[in-house]
């Protein structure tokens, strides 16, 4: 594989990997069809964030002789090697080119940036080989759709603190509240409460096909161009796209959930009169809580029977607001980020990943914790 | 109990946000005082505030379009509340292009002061963006530790150099030593002074000018029979000194100290419509 990226594209791409960096630890790369892939998720796979960068992102594009080269890599190291943050010394933004090669011999892969006066940056990273890492959504079935321009996201978020962990949305037929939305117990009595009401004449294109309120985390995204809210799944998804680029950022919401029960997600428990969707998302063994997405969701490839398994079908409705506001302190309960794991070839359907897909993590060592039920 | 107010001018609501901005930085948690014609940001000198007190006073009518105010009663007509300043600044921050800002009280899961900014966009619908910061009646029979301070009767009356300046030296000291010499005459001279086992530093001012206090000064004892180069000193802590000089975010028409010898340390600094003034004790 051999991607040259030049001039303003640079920083583009500095800024992609700058982005993914605060979703997660490790930036996953993936040549695929339509260019090369740049994903990272956070620890508890409630956040996924997606660059997909067309050949026409580069000056020069060979994609990796082995057409599923995907590897992982700390996102950290890369970082340095990018050395495009702005902040750093005034030598870092005279990056003209960047240059990406893989090695396959010897498992590296080689990062060049091409600076001003001559100056060449050679750094060679080793990296991991990986599942691939793909959160299954689907943008086309969103029952509400909104699109603005980036300033009017910027302008809300503005709003809020940097420090607000998480934010509600709720639409209605023609307006869009953003709520700080609070943890139910004694401070938040006491704090600050801040609603923003935009009018659905703001955005260039407002179709909500259902009231729904959502919560989320808001971390630092804010270039959106679209705001996408699924109601049928749980996740928000915020998309950027353009000629050469598209950028996916998917984000686990909170369910608001009139059963208070808990219920701890594990293969003894699951059975199809759950009701609940996984207990309390923040305890340390994540991946106990990781639950396939309901097949019948995912894009591509994926002819599979759409009978979900009954968790995640009580689960589909439970996420669904019709009240704007809710009442009463809502059971809270991280629904989870679902990743398929995207199968290398579309003849690789087998039945029984789909049926048994309680899984998701594209670590090999969930593997173990694959088989659930 | 009933308050509503609104602010249409961007400058006046620059104004107050930058007057709101100040008490921020001086403290997390004050008393405000509304009456029919003024605001207050009171904080009284207590223990857990070192002994410093604040007493910020605004004239509304130069601040608010409309004012209306129903007190606790009809003879008591103020409102006391505790809130965070800096809960209101962070409300104010996004507003400050808004079309108009209104604050009223309301009482949501606790007493609010809810504030409400109608913001330009897009359409023809504006934006309108609600904070509701949670606040604290404080009843009437606490008023009395939120009473206008008496001015002390003080030694010397001197203006303060510039900001900057003083500001900037300030800050160089402080790496040096915890406590401070603010001493003045009445003859415009005025050191500031830091002593340790390492190193003594004084910076001096001069020509500063003194404050005429005349008929509205308080005193007893009047400073015009002082000895004009005594120098009337107080010994404070660097912290509290700096963080009211970096607090200012606009230069005041007039800065000026009163200093009771070894005693109290007062600044006074008077804008156009707003008056802060600052205690901060002397130490041994």
């Amino acid at each position: 594989m051999d991607c040259v990226a030049t001039g303003g594209n640079v920083k583009v791409l500095a800024k992609a990997i700058h982005s993914l960096s605060r979703i997660g630890e490790e930036l996953y790369l993936e040549s695929v069809e339509d260019g090369l892939a740049l994903r990272s998720v956070n620890s508890s796979r409630s956040a996924f964030a997606c660059f997909l960068l067309s050949p026409l992102f580069f000056q020069k594009y060979q994609a990796p002789s082995d057409q599923s080269f995907r590897c992982k890599m700390p996102i950290k190291v890369t970082l340095p090697a990018k050395s495009l943050s702005c902040s750093l010394a005034s030598l870092d933004r005279s990056v003209e080119k960047c240059r990406i090669q893989l090695d396959s011999e010897k498992n590296r892969l080689t990062i060049t940036l091409h600076c001003k006066h001559g100056l060449l940056k050679t750094h060679n990273l080793s990296f991991q080989d990986c599942e691939s890492l793909q959160a299954v959504f689907d943008k086309e079935s969103c029952a509400n759709v909104l699109q603005a321009q980036p300033r009017l996201m910027v302008d809300t978020v503005l709003h809020f603190p940097p420090s607000l962990e998480e934010v509600n949305l709720s639409v209605t037929s023609d307006r869009v509240w953003l709520r700080n939305h609070v943890e139910d117990d004694a401070d938040s009595l006491r704090a600050m409460m801040t609603e923003l009401c935009l009018s659905s004449e703001e955005f260039d294109h407002f179709a909500v096909g259902t009231q729904t309120s959502v919560t989320f985390c808001l971390k630092e995204l804010r270039v959106t161009v679209y705001l996408c809210i699924l109601t049928r799944l749980s996740p928000v998804i915020l998309s950027v796209t353009d000629s050469v680029l598209e950028a996916n950022f998917v984000l686990a919401t909170l369910s608001e959930d009139s059963h208070p029960k808990k219920n701890h997600v594990n293969s003894d428990t699951k059975h199809p009169d759950t009701e609940q969707p996984p207990d309390d998302f923040m305890s340390d063994d994540m991946d106990s809580f990781l639950i396939a997405m309901e097949t019948s969701e995912l894009p591509g490839p994926s002819h599979v029977p759409t009978s979900p398994p009954q968790p995640t079908n009580n689960r589909k409705h439970s996420f669904i607001e019709d009240e704007a506001l809710a009442e009463g302190p809502p059971n809270k309960k991280f629904c989870s980020l679902f990743f398929g794991s995207v199968l290398p070839t579309p003849s690789q359907l087998p039945n029984q990943t789909m049926q048994s897909q309680e899984v998701l993590a594209s670590d090999s060592e969930d593997e173990n914790q694959t088989e659930t039920s | 109990m009933k308050f509503r107010a609104k602010i249409i001018d961007v400058g006046c609501l620059n104004h107050f946000t930058r007057v709101v901005n100040t008490v921020s930085r001086l403290t997390k948690a004050c008393v405000l005082r509304l009456t029919c014609d003024h605001l207050y940001f009171v904080l009284s000198g207590r223990v857990a505030s070192g002994g410093v007190s604040m007493w910020c006073e605004l004239s509304q009518g130069n601040f608010f379009d409309e004012f209306q105010l129903e007190g606790v009663s009809a003879d008591a007509n103020e409102i006391f509340l505790e809130v965070a300043p800096e809960n209101l600044s962070r409300a104010l921050k996004t507003a400050q292009n808004a079309k108009s800002v209104k604050i009223k009280l309301t009482k949501k899961s606790c007493p609010c002061l809810t504030l409400a900014a109608e913001l330009p966009s897009l359409s023809s619908v504006s934006r309108v963006v609600t904070h509701d910061i949670p606040v604290d009646v404080i009843p009437r029979r606490l008023w009395h530790d939120f009473r206008e301070p008496q001015m002390p009767d003080f030694d010397v009356s001197i203006y303060l150099p510039p900001l900057k300046t003083m500001k900037s030296v300030v800050d160089r000291m402080k790496n040096l030593s915890n406590y401070l010499v603010l001493e003045a005459n009445l003859n415009g001279e005025m050191n500031l002074k830091i002593d340790t086992d390492l190193v003594s530093v004084t910076t001096h001012f001069k020509e500063l000018g003194n404050p005429p206090w005349g008929d509205d000064g308080s005193q007893s004892s009047s400073p015009a029979h002082r000895d004009p180069d005594l120098m009337a000193e107080a010994r404070v802590e660097i912290r509290k000194l700096q963080q009211f000089l970096t607090g200012q975010q606009v230069n005041p028409s007039r800065a000026m100290c009163n200093i009771v010898d070894r005693r109290i340390l007062h600044l006074i600094f008077l804008h156009e419509d707003v008056s802060l003034q600052y205690f901060i004790p002397a130490v041994v």
